[in-house]
């Protein structure tokens, strides 16, 4: 899906910083729609893990409580400009998503 | 891709089956990354029962726990959360927000040079405790903090 995760990884000295934002509902399951008074069933990412050159540095697990299209920041020591992030997320009805960026050079 | 199939499960009317089906437990949800999701403790109503099938019980208080958080959140449908451990040998660090239906919010397993950091964004449904819980060297710590919540994030 384009856009549908957003990522930027600056570097400090030998410290990534990766922020991503995703797009998703994350809804709960527990709001009601207004018009059908009938719940809005449960639709949010669960897991999320991310590689730094293809080893894995995150894994995560997620709750409905992560606010609506989710953003998440971690840091990775050991790590250098060029160096290839990924990040790999699957909801609860097993749509995946997927974000790759480049550890920017220093400024 | 996933609007087409969300089109497709709406209009099949499969959706609601598998909300019904995941709300008793019987759908397993995600595929397996590297583990299985934890059913069993996101989908806890009391805090208790979050921090015990998360695994995280038998904490110590911890102020090498650093808790970043605003002291009011006007919109409790996006409170920002820092949480920093200082604690030698941290693998995991898990959040709750105590009041929410379901306490446990999210948690994170630190691997190959990740630090134990963390900043993520997170629903309340009204003013309660942020609590952080920590995994080092199979010891568990935890620290907390109050954000005060105007508007609840977890309503219609």
């Amino acid at each position: 899906m384009a856009n549908a995760m957003r990522m930027r990884a600056t570097i400090d000295a030998d410290v990534a910083t990766v922020k991503v934002l995703m797009q998703h509902d994350m809804e709960t399951g527990l709001r009601k729609d207004k018009d059908t008074g009938k719940f809005i069933p449960a639709h949010f990412i669960n897991q999320v893990t991310a590689t730094l050159n293809g080893k894995t540095v995150l894994e995560a697990q997620w709750g409905v409580g992560v606010a609506k299209n989710p953003f998440f920041e971690f840091r990775i020591k050991g790590a250098k400009a060029g160096d290839k992030i990924a990040v790999h997320a699957v909801d609860n009805l097993d749509a995946q998503y997927d974000g790759e960026v480049e550890i920017a050079n220093p400024a | 891709m996933n609007q087409a199939r969300r089109a497709f499960l709406k209009s099949t009317g499969i959706a609601g089956a598998v909300a019904v089906a995941m709300f008793s437990g019987l759908l397993k949800t995600g595929k397996a990354l590297a583990a299985e999701w934890n059913s069993a403790a996101f989908t806890a109503k009391t805090l208790e029962d979050a921090i015990k099938n998360a695994g995280y019980s038998g904490a110590v208080m911890s102020d090498d726990i650093l808790i970043k958080v605003p002291e009011i959140a006007e919109n409790g449908a996006l409170v920002p959360v820092e949480a920093t451990s200082n604690i030698p040998g941290t693998t995991s660090i898990a959040i709750f927000s105590d009041k929410n239906p379901n306490p446990l919010i999210a948690e994170f397993n630190f691997l190959n040079g990740a630090e134990p950091f963390i900043s993520v964004r997170i629903k309340m449904a009204s003013t309660s405790l942020v609590r952080v819980m920590v995994k080092a060297d199979g010891k568990i710590y935890t620290n907390n903090h109050e954000v005060k919540v105007t508007a609840g994030g977890c309503g219609g």
